[in-house]
């Protein structure tokens, strides 16, 4: 249906694609931040090679643009795993019961919140907040949605994360 | 479209809340069996109606008007279309829509259309009363305009409560080459929603209350500013912008006009400071969303430099209804200097949570008893909170406390962004204390040192209490702390968060204690 709701395939890291990223979004005002974000929808992180490019084409300082790569919780500086798991943390989905919930997810991976299964295969993140706190607590499948989640589909999401 | 008389109408919601319980599936399963059954129909995806513990409801279009399902699963579909084409009985047909009384009891204002219309079509949005508030406005002049907002009373519904009016006229005032209009769509308060379900069910009041700011104001460009928790959000507002533009309500001659108006979504990168306002400026100007000091106010010097007037998405959302039937039929709802209705999100561990819109003056008691029907674990409340992150945490002595922004000030809380987060009698309230100074910690923009560095020794400090280490002068400590960051922080997340800390301390003292002793203590 949505692109988001495919598990993760990017392409790998090429200055020529890069370039063509950065030519591409010339007319934005302010676009650094849409620089970063189409980059990651590229190649899954934001490869550091791409960081003075940016600064070059932006007529910033190196620094500059790395501030605000490393400000936004958004970007990644690696590769994440082949999916991504986010568990929101925040207090309506804490109300609903999702603390047992994210421990529960964690115990099954194998992993703490922040960290990629050793097979690469799940990275599991914590979120703040859905807007889905009225059908708490709420999980985020590589962009797609799940709500009123309970041992039965926590489980179930965690199986089809590690698929 | 082909749909004939026969066709069956079929509404299934496109909100994302629908959509993480279900609701893309049933539109597949619908299909599926009407195609086996040979059967016409046609499924339309409206927002939600804020029904939130009924989703997905789906409904039909009968000649009694639009019959609702809910909560409807895959296993469900054969049946309930078997109900829908006898126009019958079902256990989960809950009647005509607008006649469910959770709805009834509401006052649509800024919600009106949301769930009703299709979201991506300008023409449906025009046959229900919309760009009416525009019409009206491309009539007046600038004044006329500012002066129908301030007469309403409408202020900021992103927390602060400030008056709209006055900040449209500062804007107006300030003479400049370019203006901006922003949209505030970052809504990272927990336990709100009514942005991301206003954007994604009636993406084009928005567009229509910013494009009557940028007329008022004189400002040709306008951003819309969304989060990206919210993909759905995203890309229902850029549908509706796309929409308007070709409908000729955006561009260089509205309507036939001569104001310009045009605008763009840009997504946040997952930062809640960057809703506050000027770092969310800092933001779109594609840098750290380090806040500013104050003055000069974004009215002045805002994006670019340039005047702005940045609003909530709930705010931009009012303006349509108020110029449309002008400042007195929205100011006659409300209650001292609260006027209105404010879309009241109902969440966390409650039975019938959703969104509820209403003028302002009823009771936290009313919302989570009698609208609410207390938690769906079926235990006692023992404590909301009101707000957001920032907000306090309440106890049901308070409950008598009408929504209104000076009645919760005085009470040491705030109505914030209008999100109500209910908890159970299973809350460990130095547990929820401590995530408050987390957060802080975790979203700290890092200028002030009481926020930066405050919430951290917070987080500590609260771990020497919960351990049971001095815990009488740890307590004194994080009382201290909490001054610290309360005088000591520029904007509301360093200022704020000792809110729900010393809320839940005060009304909850009984929690703050060595952990396994009170533990023992409840069984
Ligand atoms: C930490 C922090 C987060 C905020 N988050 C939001 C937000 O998500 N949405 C919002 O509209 N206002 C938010 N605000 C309030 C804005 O700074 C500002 O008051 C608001 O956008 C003004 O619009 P309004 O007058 O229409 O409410 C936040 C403030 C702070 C201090
Ligand atoms: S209070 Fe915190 S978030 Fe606000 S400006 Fe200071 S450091 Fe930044
Ligand atoms: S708090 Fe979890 S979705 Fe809002």
């Amino acid at each position: 249906m949505n692109a988001a709701y495919e598990p993760n395939a990017y392409e790998s890291w090429s200055a020529d694609r890069g370039t063509e990223i950065i030519e591409s979004l010339s007319h934005v005002e302010g676009g650094v931040i849409v620089i970063l974000h189409a980059m990651q929808e590229a190649f899954g992180y934001v490869p550091e090679p791409a960081i003075p490019m940016i600064a070059l084409a932006r007529n910033l300082s190196r620094a500059e643009v790395h501030g605000v790569f490393t400000f936004y919780h958004d970007f990644r500086h690696e590769p994440a795993g082949k999916h991504v798991l986010k568990i929101c943390r925040a207090e309506a989905c804490q109300a609903a019961g999702g603390d047992a919930l994210a421990a529960r997810a964690e115990a099954k991976l194998g992993v703490k919140f922040g960290n990629t299964t050793a097979d690469q295969r799940v990275t599991l993140e914590p979120i703040y907040c859905l807007g889905l706190c009225a059908t708490a607590p709420s999980a985020m499948l590589d962009g797609r949605l799940v709500g009123r989640l309970d041992e039965k589909r926590i489980d179930a999401l965690v199986a089809e994360a590690q698929r | 479209m082909t749909s004939s008389d026969k066709t069956l109408k079929i509404y299934i919601p496109r909100d994302a809340a629908a959509v993480s319980v279900g609701a893309d599936e049933l539109v597949s399963a619908f299909e599926a069996q009407a195609a086996t059954r040979k059967l016409a129909i046609e499924i339309i995806r409206p927002g939600s109606r804020g029904l939130l513990w009924l989703e997905p409801m789906i409904e039909v279009a009968t000649p009694e008007g639009r019959v609702a399902f809910g909560p409807v699963e895959e296993k469900d579909v054969a049946s309930v279309l078997d109900a829908m084409v006898a126009n019958g009985s079902h256990a989960l047909r809950l009647g005509v829509a607008e006649e469910i009384p959770w709805l009834k009891k509401q006052t649509r204002l800024t919600f009106v259309r949301c769930g009703v219309v299709d979201p991506r079509s300008v023409e449906d949005y025009i046959a229900h009363d919309g760009y009416r508030g525009l019409a009206r406005a491309l009539t007046l002049d600038s004044a006329g305009i500012i002066a129908d907002v301030t007469t309403s009373g409408l202020r900021g519904r992103g927390g602060a409560g400030f008056p709209t009016g006055i900040k449209w006229k500062t804007v107006a005032d300030t003479k400049a080459d370019r203006k901006f209009i922003v949209c505030n769509a970052d809504e990272g308060d927990s336990g709100t929603f009514a942005d991301r379900m206003i954007m994604e069910g009636d993406p084009f009041v928005v567009i229509e209350g910013m494009t009557i700011a940028g007329i008022a104001v004189g400002a040709t460009k306008g951003y819309i500013y969304i989060r990206s928790e919210y993909p759905h959000a995203v890309e229902a507002m850029n549908e509706g912008i796309a929409a308007a533009k070709r409908a000729g309500y955006l561009g260089d001659k509205i309507r036939g006009s001569a104001h310009a108006f045009d605008l763009e979504v840009r997504v946040g990168a997952g930062a809640y400071v960057c809703g506050e306002e000027t770092s969310l400026l800092e933001s779109l100007e594609g840098r750290r969303g380090i806040v500013r000091a104050k003055p000069p106010l974004p009215a002045h010097k805002g994006l670019f430099g340039k005047p702005t007037v940045i609003n909530n998405v709930l705010s931009f959302a009012a303006i349509p209804f108020i110029l449309d039937n002008g400042a007195k039929a929205y100011a006659d709802y409300g209650m001292g200097r609260s006027r209105g209705t404010m879309p009241i999100q109902l969440a966390g561990n409650i039975k019938f949570g959703g969104l509820f819109e209403v003028a302002f003056g009823i009771t936290l008691g009313e919302l989570i008893d009698d609208i609410g029907g207390g938690t769906f674990t079926g235990k006692p409340v023992r404590a909301v909170q009101v707000g957001g992150p920032l907000g306090a945490y309440f106890p049901r002595e308070l409950f008598d406390t009408p929504f209104d922004y000076e009645a919760f000030a005085k009470r040491d809380g705030l109505i914030g962004h209008g999100g109500i987060v209910v908890f159970d009698d299973t809350v460990d309230m130095s547990k929820q204390a401590r995530f408050a100074m987390e957060f802080c910690a975790i979203e700290s923009c890092g200028k002030c040192t009481p926020c930066r560095i405050g919430s951290t020794r917070g987080v500590e400090t609260i771990d020497k209490i919960r351990r049971g280490e001095r815990v009488a002068e740890n307590i004194a400590v994080l009382q201290d702390l909490s001054n610290t960051m309360k005088f000591g922080s520029l904007c509301a997340l360093g200022g704020f968060t000792p809110y729900p800390v010393m809320s839940a301390l005060k009304h909850f003292p009984d929690d703050f204690g060595p952990v396994p002793t009170r533990l023992q203590a409840a069984e």
